[in-house]
């Protein structure tokens, strides 16, 4: 296997970008991409894009095509595939494009990552959400999605291991860092008290506790790390990125407030890396609901159960802490979360960090970092270590 | 023929409620003493996800509950009377037949006549029980009953239904007698795709409701040689609370013979379940022995007249079970008009 | 409209709570699954049907105010995951219920309920809720 490097990310502005087609979004996140990595795009010969439902957002199916026609790769006949892991499409095509690479089966190959959500309205798009869980198991029974995160956040309440407070400061620590991140949805900072008393979306959650509704993209170039100078001289090396499932519906869970695909893919990262937990100076974690952000830092081992939220409530999660930098570019909740292109933005995040490029949250002399992104009710979780050189 | 009777029965009505004095208060009308008047002081509403289906469905499985050796595979008919029925065209039978586990082996329909297509099914299921056709027959009155906003029925119309096993074994109540008087009379009817029925006013009353009843009642007493004073409970359909009472007295019947199976003044008028409903709770408090003069009426028009005697098997019965009527309408939420109109489809809402 | 077939299938479990049992391991799956997870190919022709337990207690819950147009009229409404006596848990409504007395450990049964029509013409679909146990 062939070690990998990040040689060029790009990033579209998120949010609701109304004059902005699907087309034009990909477009402009993989340009970038390919200006950053200087390449001139004819040396790309993979493709993967994550996207979760372009079918449903905007009527259009087959965005492997559609991207490799409008990024000028059908030219070349290269390969693209789409890959879709609801909430996780990004990091998991993402984690297709390092095997690509580490396998040799391909040199050069791009990762996109894109969603257009505001071309429908939004019930169908929350019953598209709400389809990332079980559909006929849950959705159909009236769970939304909101409401299968607010039962986890119940479950941490009735068990003590986490306060309401301290869940909703998820939402205040991403809408810190979202101020400092020109690409952010949303770029101010809010006091615990606005995400408290926001209305409610399904008890003990408010509006403020939910990622938005976003649209955007965002995209990497891959190289095997050995070649990564012949292009560029700010690259990061693919330390490590790892996968793992779990039920599809949250209730076949014994334990629901922990994610165990996030404790497996994580370990098997760490691993692979040769690091552990202690090592990661920065991370973007999945904080679709403010709850996602609370288990992930204990799920990462970045704290013990009962902890994170304590940690989050008292700014330890601030890019200049000292700890564990969580959410610098503001998270899905202040960032924005188009959710196919998440994935993808949260590992350019990562990589401007270490590659001293975060300007107003730069995280000090961070050597790893770590991005994890979640499908569904954490069925589906990818956890991906970047590696500074 | 062989002794045919009631099996087990089950009971089951919605818990939120509506006042004729809310109903009044937007109306512009004196809705305390048109309550009065209709000796009505309340009205069971259905909530949004519940209809018929749901309410003979939960009525049903409260009868099976109670008599947890019979095999449901051994139903061999299922009727569900209701004005209305979910569908226009599908079955609510299949449904309920369905969630009891009764299926496939058998047969179901649906039974339409104004408020006693539930006493209809029962004596259908009486003559292929008797016949031997079948084992066992279950008929359910039931309904979610539209009046027109305004109108006097939005007053009494009202949701709830009951289901009743009719067989030949371990019968808690022996139906002695079962007969009917049947005219073509409009008094009350809703044409097909019309969202809310019409009625004639007073017309309903002397040659409609008063005529039938007392008719098969009077047919029932002379077939029978009894007395209203050998009956220890009677049920009369009651569409609201003063006609049963007026039709009691007329035919010799004390408050006190009707006053278990009369239930109307706390739940309005349930149609269908009307009749099956009043029996329920009176057996609810039967004992072994006791006597029970039924007869229902349904517009269009007809009555039904039933003679039962409870037999020494309802001491054995397993009633505790499910719930009786008595805790069933213990807990009710009441309802402003606002939610009431929301609940029952009144509002338009968006495409 | 979305096509009929799809709810169908599904009737058993939607009335009656059907599941299945692992003949191998013993282990209780709603919905009814025809491999078993555990076992795997061990279980191959050992599933068998089992009516999971229509009584429970709350597991965990939440109050649904922002929900899809088909729960319109009755939000804002309670989702519940409920561990029935089986120890299976099943994520359903909590109906017929004052909001303020909903808690983890509430004893529910389930009861026969509309889940959702597909519009004015449509089908109408029906499956389990919960109601508290009194």
């Amino acid at each position: 296997m062939r070690e990998v490097a990040i040689i060029g990310t790009g990033i579209t502005k998120f949010g609701e970008l109304w004059n902005k087609s699907f087309r034009a979004l990909g477009i402009e996140a993989g340009m970038k991409a390919i200006g950053d990595a200087k390449l001139s795009g004819n040396e790309i010969d993979a493709v993967y894009i994550g996207n979760m439902s372009a079918g449903r957002f905007i009527n259009q199916q087959h965005i492997d095509a559609l991207v490799a026609d409008y990024s000028g790769m059908a030219t070349n006949h290269i390969p693209a595939t789409r890959v879709e892991a609801g909430g996780a499409s990004g990091g998991v095509a993402f984690r297709q494009a390092v095997m690509a690479v580490a396998s040799g089966m391909h040199d050069i190959v791009m990762v996109g990552g894109a969603e257009k959500m505001t071309d429908l309205d939004d019930a169908s798009i929350n019953a598209v959400m709400d389809a990332t869980a079980d559909s006929e198991w849950e959705a159909e029974m009236g769970a939304t999605f909101a409401s299968l995160h607010a039962m986890i956040a119940q479950r941490m309440i009735h068990e003590g291991t986490a306060t309401r407070e301290e869940i909703a400061s998820v939402a205040v620590n991403s809408h810190f860092h979202g101020a400092f991140n020109p690409n952010a949805q949303f770029r101010k900072a809010v006091p615990i008290e606005t995400v408290l008393r926001s209305g409610p979306v399904a008890t003990p959650l408010g509006m403020f506790d939910s990622a938005p509704i976003s649209d955007g993209a965002a995209s990497v170039i891959l190289c095997p790390l050995e070649d990564a100078k012949k292009y560029t001289d700010s690259y990061v090396k693919v330390a490590a990125s790892a996968q793992a499932s779990d039920t599809l519906a949250l209730f076949q869970r014994d334990d629901i407030t922990s994610y165990g695909a996030t404790v497996a893919a994580s370990k098997a990262a760490y691993e692979t890396a040769g690091i552990t937990a202690q090592d990661i100076a920065v991370a973007e974690v999945h904080d679709v609901y403010s709850v996602g952000g609370i288990m992930a830092l204990q799920d990462l081992g970045f704290y013990k159960k009962g902890e994170a939220g304590k940690a989050m409530l008292e700014g330890q999660c601030h890019f200049d802490s000292g700890k564990v930098a969580v959410n610098t570019s503001g998270g899905l909740k202040a960032r924005g979360h188009p959710i196919g292109a998440t994935g993808v933005a949260q590992i350019v995040e990562i990589a401007e960090q270490l590659r001293g490029r975060a300007e107003g949250r730069q995280v000090k002399d961070a050597k790893y970092g770590l991005a994890q992104n979640v499908g569904g009710t954490g069925s589906a979780v990818t956890v991906s270590i970047l590696e500074a050189i | 023929m062989m002794d045919v009777g009631i099996v087990s029965y089950g009971a089951y009505v919605p818990r939120y409620r509506i006042k004729p004095e809310e109903i009044g208060r937007i109306w512009g009308v004196d809705g305390k003493s048109m309550g009065k008047g209709l000796m009505i002081n309340q009205k069971s509403v259905p909530s949004p996800d519940e209809d018929v289906v749901t309410i003979a469905t939960e009525a049903a499985r409260y009868m099976m509950a109670r008599v947890p050796e019979v095999d449901p595979k051994d139903i061999g008919a299922m009727y569900v009377g209701s004005e209305s029925h979910p569908y226009a065209v599908k079955p609510t039978s299949t449904i309920v037949a369905e969630a009891i586990e009764a299926t496939p082996n058998m047969t179901a329909a649906d039974m339409e006549f104004a408020c006693k297509a539930g006493t209809a099914g029962i004596q259908v299921c009486m003559g292929l029980v008797g016949s031997g056709m079948i084992r066992y027959g279950v008929a359910i009155g039931a309904d979610t009953s539209q009046g027109a906003p305004g109108d006097a029925l939005e007053y009494s119309a009202s949701a709830g239904g009951a289901a009743y096993l009719i067989g030949t074994e371990k019968i808690i109540a022996k139906i002695n007698k079962t007969l009917s008087f049947t005219t073509d009379t409009p008094d009350f009817w809703r044409r097909e795709g019309q969202p809310y029925p019409k009625h004639g006013g007073r017309f309903t009353g002397e040659p409609a409701y008063f005529r039938h009843i007392t008719s098969a009642a009077k047919m029932m007493l002379e077939d029978r040689g009894t007395k209203p004073e050998d009956y220890d409970y009677a049920v009369f359909h009651q569409p609201n609370g003063k006609f049963p009472t007026r039709v009691a007295a007329q035919l010799g019947f004390t408050p006190e013979q009707i006053q278990y199976g009369l239930l109307t003044p706390e739940i309005g008028n349930t149609y269908s379940g009307a009749v099956p409903l009043g029996l329920a709770n009176v057996l609810d408090h039967a004992k072994p022995g006791d006597r029970i003069f039924v007869t229902s009426y349904g517009s269009g028009a007809g009555s039904d007249a039933f003679d039962i005697t409870v037999t020494d098997e309802i001491a054995n019965y397993k009633r505790d079970n499910a719930p009786v009527l008595e805790k069933i309408l213990s807990k009710t939420i009441d309802l402003d008009y606002g939610t009431y109109a929301k609940f029952k489809g009144k509002i338009v809402m968006p495409e | 409209m979305a096509g009929v077939a799809r709810e169908w299938r599904e009737i058993p479990g939607r009335y009656n709570l059907k599941g299945t049992k692992c003949g191998n391991c013993g282990k209780i799956f709603f919905p009814a699954r025809s491999f078993c997870p555990v076992c795997r190919r061990a279980s191959v022709g050992k599933m068998e049907e089992y009516s999971i337990s229509r009584t429970g207690k709350v597991f965990s819950f939440s109050i649904v105010h922002e929900a899809p147009e088909s729960n319109s009229i009755q939000k804002p409404y309670v989702v519940a995951m409920i561990e029935t006596d089986d120890g299976v848990k099943i994520t359903a409504q909590l109906v017929d219920v004052e909001f303020d007395q909903v808690c983890i450990g509430m004893p529910v049964r389930a009861v026969m309920r509309k889940l959702s029509t597909d519009g004015e013409s449509g089908v109408i679909r029906y499956g389990y809720k919960f109601v508290p146990v009194e």
